[in-house]
């Protein structure tokens, strides 16, 4: 069996002398006989590293990592700078526990909050907190948030992430807060359906950019109504486009949410994956989560600590606004230190380049017939094509040669595909594909 | 006019205005047992507030406790400056009103100052 | 410490990424962004220094002793972190088909089963990313529960008042109302209190067993069962499993829903405050509730299955966190079920060690002497005597390279310094450690004020917490 025990058997027992007991039974004596188990586990036999290391690469060789793909839909992949793993698998942050000692712990919250400050710039908001779960979550975090006595309705539009619209669901599904799905027209947000959706009871509306289609909202629009109103704007944000797209604070946004993943997270099969929350300072004290603070010690020296710790859970208890406990903060470090190697420059970069290679993936297959762009609004670096015939079948072919199709949708869609395309797809994947595309029948 | 001072069990003092109408705050051993509070939330003008209930409540670094209305009626004024300095409550807690309530229907049980100081000697 | 802010030079930056191979894409100006974007501009060098530095001021349990009660810091083993780096586990897109992703689905079916026989509940989901968030989750099958039945009235959950701070926060936030229950002198559930407490309204129980004291709950059978009786469902909080695995289980005691901490339990880094993982399992009868998708096995083939109109829906986006439930599977695979049993064994060993060493010189106000896998330590003597708090107390051990005891939990406990040495700690330390409590115990008795200005030796000493509060500065600003 593999253990951690350092402590021989031997050693064990002289512990267990000292202590005035005869056996390891005798230290469970407090627990009652009729829940003690008196079987072991039904677990197979601990293995040698070795064996775990062999049986566990099986496992894994079981999934197909794909040479070339072309899918998003809230999971992207980008160039991963090796800087970046580097510094992310030093054994003091990722052994580290939450820095409540902020005398030891200088290194974990100076970098969240260096974080912070990336997420205030990227988003143009003031204030963010030190991240949550992921994206969805930071989305229903922030329409909790906007929860007033009288307005607790929340508008989120159609053409938001359905996984975000369900999370939503759950987070408001016996609370007294209610969501309202805007209706979605040519795949854009409907704003006449959003203007006759308002009303004194509005809490929040809550729009992506791009959208789950790729499309490019009319942010302005929608901050064009809401501003001057009580109405909190929520826009949920691609953080790659922010290298290039206005920011949630340009379109009068009140809270900027969004799936940090693209920073520099692998596709990791869905998780650990980090949600940023950033807000106007007005909002400061509604953030949920933790918030790291600079001060100084008494001898004037820079020192960061948690502040505002007053707001969580673990001081309000049952009046707190949110239950949040742990930060994703590893993987807030990772975006941190991936945007410090991208910087400005680096990152609009491969916002123009994810932006570029989209925009002729597009051209490339619209010229297939039977392929054409369902929506033709602007689009960021995803978009949705018809497809000239199964579109299962084609992304079996496409599998066969390494390549991950766009995402098959489903309900009114059906049958069309919504592609992807980032900086890591060459020109001569694209036209591999299409080359590919073009030969089924 | 005469400023009628009371006190509650809960630590918080209620000053008179006139029959109808008092300001509301906490008291000098409420602060001390508080340590150096960091944020105060208020409630808004027009509020409702109710003898015995929780109205307000006062933050420190590490700990957050409720401030119960010694009155009930509605809430005329707010003291906004403790929003941006809650220090001044530690500074001169007798002076540092959070409330102003007006339409007063109901009292709760209140001490004279006498008989406050008498309960925090124990 | 500069920022990386206040490093670099503007024209500083990496060349990660080739020139553009497709015609250039541009978009309408009332897209652009007209807001500068200032990030950091710095080299390679500048930033691999910048986060050794970091580093030299973050401590980790491979720096040191980390006895934190309630967290279980145990022994984070490498090949788990080797084995979430395997590209057939990393480089996996969410939305891949089934047929594709077998591994995948084999590593949660695994963890399921594995988890199913430690907890005796009969599924587990791994959608909730961390602890909070399983009780949030966790909660919210017992609301569908009820809600399913028509039995509306309930709408309170009760908790005892030595609980997590996260329990009454999940409760409020699933839109139930928290009923506080005391704790009896002995710090167990007041099990009359409890039965007072139930009634047509109850909703549910929460508890961790052994307790946040740090004991067994010896009346289990009988607070499950009130709880029953009432028509209330029972919630276990699976923060101090580590105490019981391979010993005891929370399904054979009458709960009906638990939730894990994968990062305390199940050796997965904690990361410096995430990622962690917070499984919620649960009994037959709340399966249906569970959020969507569930993986289903059909003549061998493993898929996800979304149709399922009584779940709660979902509560992040894909399934969770996959790389952590990959370590925990690697460790569980590590230690079978020998393996599990003995870490439970010599985690409680270690802590009744250091209980039984220590109990001589401090107040350890529950448990007469005995414990399961932490101990609480007052100081509440030593404050008033000497004016040594714990805070005092817990800064002076930085001075030493010892990361403090949990402090100030769970709050029935007055100067609350909670111990939890885990398992993976060896004989030697634990001497070592014990040896510097007295040392200081003696200290703090002769030469208070010598405690009063700690740490000494750190990066920084105490910092200005109330001024950080008072004037929050939540960024760095350029001008």
């Amino acid at each position: 069996m593999g253990t951690y025990v350092p402590n021989t058997r031997d050693e064990q027992q002289l512990m267990l002398e000292a202590i005035g007991l005869s056996s390891m039974d005798d230290l469970f004596s407090t627990i009652p006989k009729e829940v003690r188990l008196n079987a072991s586990l039904d677990i197979p036999k601990g293995m040698s590293e070795m064996e775990v290391s062999v049986k566990m690469r099986k496992i894994a060789g079981m999934n197909k990592v794909y040479d070339t793909v072309f899918r998003g839909c809230g999971a992207y992949r980008h160039y991963i700078p090796a800087i970046v793993k580097q510094v992310t698998s030093k054994e003091e942050f990722i052994t580290a526990y939450t820095p409540y000692q902020a005398e030891i712990s200088q290194g974990i919250l100076q970098s969240i909050f260096e974080y912070q400050t990336m997420i205030c710039e990227l988003t143009g908001m003031q204030v963010s907190n030190a991240s949550v779960y992921d994206g969805a979550t930071a989305a229903a975090e922030a329409v909790i948030m906007s929860r007033e006595k009288s307005r607790k309705k929340a508008l989120v539009s159609a053409t938001v992430n359905p996984m975000t619209i369900e999370t939503i669901r759950t987070y408001l599904d016996g609370t007294d807060m209610e969501m309202a799905i805007i209706p979605e027209k040519d795949g854009l947000t409907d704003i006449e359906g959003l203007m006759s959706m308002l009303g004194d009871d509005t809490a929040c509306v809550l729009i992506q950019q791009p959208n789950f289609y790729g499309l490019l909202e009319d942010g302005d629009a929608v901050g064009g109504i809401l501003a001057g109103t009580d109405i909190k704007y929520i826009m949920s944000c691609n953080p790659i486009s922010l290298g290039i797209l206005k920011t949630p604070a340009e379109y009068g946004a009140d809270i900027a949410v969004g799936e940090g993943q693209p920073l520099g997270i692998g596709l990791s099969f869905g998780g650990p994956y980090l949600g940023f929350m950033a807000a106007t300072e007005k909002l400061m004290r509604r953030l949920p989560g933790r918030i790291v603070g600079e001060t100084t010690d008494s001898q004037g020296r820079r020192a960061f600590v948690l502040t505002l710790q007053a707001r969580e859970q673990h001081i309000r208890r049952e009046k707190a606004s949110s239950n949040i406990c742990s930060n994703q903060a590893l993987c807030a470090m990772t975006a941190a230190v991936y945007l410090a190697a991208m910087g400005r420059e680096g990152l609009a970069q491969a916002a123009k380049l994810s932006m570029s290679k989209a925009h002729y993936l597009a051209d490339r297959l619209c010229e297939i017939d039977g392929y054409e762009l369902v929506y033709k609004g602007e689009f960021f670096n995803e978009f949705v094509t018809t497809v000239n015939t199964d579109a299962d079948k084609v992304l079996d072919i496409l599998s066969e040669h390494g390549i991950l199709g766009g995402y098959p949708l489903d309900g009114k869609h059906k049958g069309c595909l919504l592609w992807c395309a980032t900086e890591v797809n060459t020109r001569e994947e694209i036209d591999n594909m299409v080359r590919i595309l073009k030969d089924i029948k | 006019m005469s400023k009628e001072l009371y006190f509650t069990k809960t630590h918080e003092w209620v000053r008179f205005i006139d029959e109808t109408t008092a300001r509301v705050g906490i008291t000098e051993f409420a602060q001390g047992e508080l340590g150096d509070l960091v944020f105060i939330n208020l409630p808004e003008k027009g509020d409702e507030v109710i003898a015995g209930e929780s109205f307000a409540d006062v933050e420190s670094v590490k700990a957050v406790s409720n401030v119960y209305s010694p009155v009930s009626g509605t809430v005329r004024a707010v003291n906004e400056n403790l929003l941006d300095q809650p220090e001044l409550v530690n500074m001169d807690a007798m002076e540092a009103w959070f409330i102003e309530v007006e339409n007063i229907s109901e009292k709760g049980e209140l001490l004279t100052e006498e008989e406050y100081m008498k309960l925090i000697e124990e | 410490m500069k920022l990386l802010f206040e490093i670099g030079n503007k024209n500083r930056k990496l060349d990660l990424m080739p020139e553009c191979d497709v015609p250039v894409a541009d978009i309408d100006d009332k897209y652009k962004r007209k807001k500068e974007l200032r990030l950091p501009n710095v080299s390679e060098t500048e930033i691999s220094r910048h986060y050794t530095k970091l580093s030299r001021r973050s401590f980790g349990v491979n720096c040191g002793f980390y006895p934190l009660g309630s967290c279980t810091m145990k022994y984070n083993p490498k090949i788990n972190d080797e084995m979430a780096k395997l590209p057939g586990f990393a480089d996996i897109h969410p939305l891949q088909p089934a047929d594709t992703v077998q591994g995948c689905l084999k590593v949660y079916k695994l963890a399921e089963e594995y988890l199913c026989s430690i907890t005796g509940m009969d599924a587990m989901d791994f959608q909730p990313a961390a602890g909070a968030h399983g009780e949030f989750t966790g909660l919210k099958l017992i609301w569908a529960y009820h809600r399913d039945r028509n039995d509306t009235g309930r709408d309170k959950i009760i908790v005892p008042d030595s609980a997590h701070g996260t329990n009454p926060a999940s409760a409020a936030m699933a839109g139930f109302t928290v009923i506080n229950i005391p704790s009896t002198e002995e710090g167990f559930v007041d099990v009359n209190a409890l039965r007072n407490a139930v009634g047509e309204d109850t909703a549910g129980f929460m508890l961790t067993n052994p307790n946040t004291i740090g004991l067994f709950e010896e009346h289990i059978h009988e607070i499950t069962s009130i709880v029953h009786e009432a028509g209330g469902l029972t919630y276990y909080d699976g923060a101090n499993l580590n105490a019981i695995m391979g010993i005891a289980r929370p399904g054979d005691m009458g709960f009906d829903v638990v939730h894990l901490n994968l990062h305390k339990t199940f050796s997965t880094p904690h990361g410096g405050g995430g990622p962690g993982s917070g499984p919620v399992g649960c009994k037959k009868h709340l399966i249906p509730y569970l959020p969507t998708p569930r993986i289903v096995e059909r003549d061998g083939i493993l898929a996800f299955d979304e149709k399922s109109d009584k779940s709660i829906g979902r509560v992040k986006s894909f399934y969770g966190n996959f790389l952590v439930v990959v370590r925990a599977l690697a460790y569980m695979m590590t230690l079978g079920a020998e393996g599990l049993k003995n870490a439970s064994e010599n985690a409680v060993l270690n802590a009744n060690y250091m209980l039984h060493m220590l109990k001589d010189t401090f107040d350890i106000p529950f448990g007469n002497g005995r414990c399961m896998h932490e101990f609480v330590i007052s100081l509440e003597r030593l404050k008033k005597e000497k004016s040594v708090s714990a805070l005092d107390f817990a800064k002076t051990l930085l001075d030493c390279g010892i990361h403090p005891p949990t402090m100030y939990f769970p709050l029935i406990v007055h100067e609350a310094l909670m111990v939890e040495p885990t398992e993976t700690e060896t004989r030697e330390t634990l001497d070592e450690v014990i040896a510097f409590f007295k040392e200081l115990y003696e200290r703090a008795y002769n030469d208070p004020d010598s405690l009063h200005g700690t740490p000494l030796t750190t990066p920084i000493g105490r910092p200005d917490e109330v001024g950080a509060a008072r004037n929050p500065r939540l960024r760095y600003y350029s001008d």
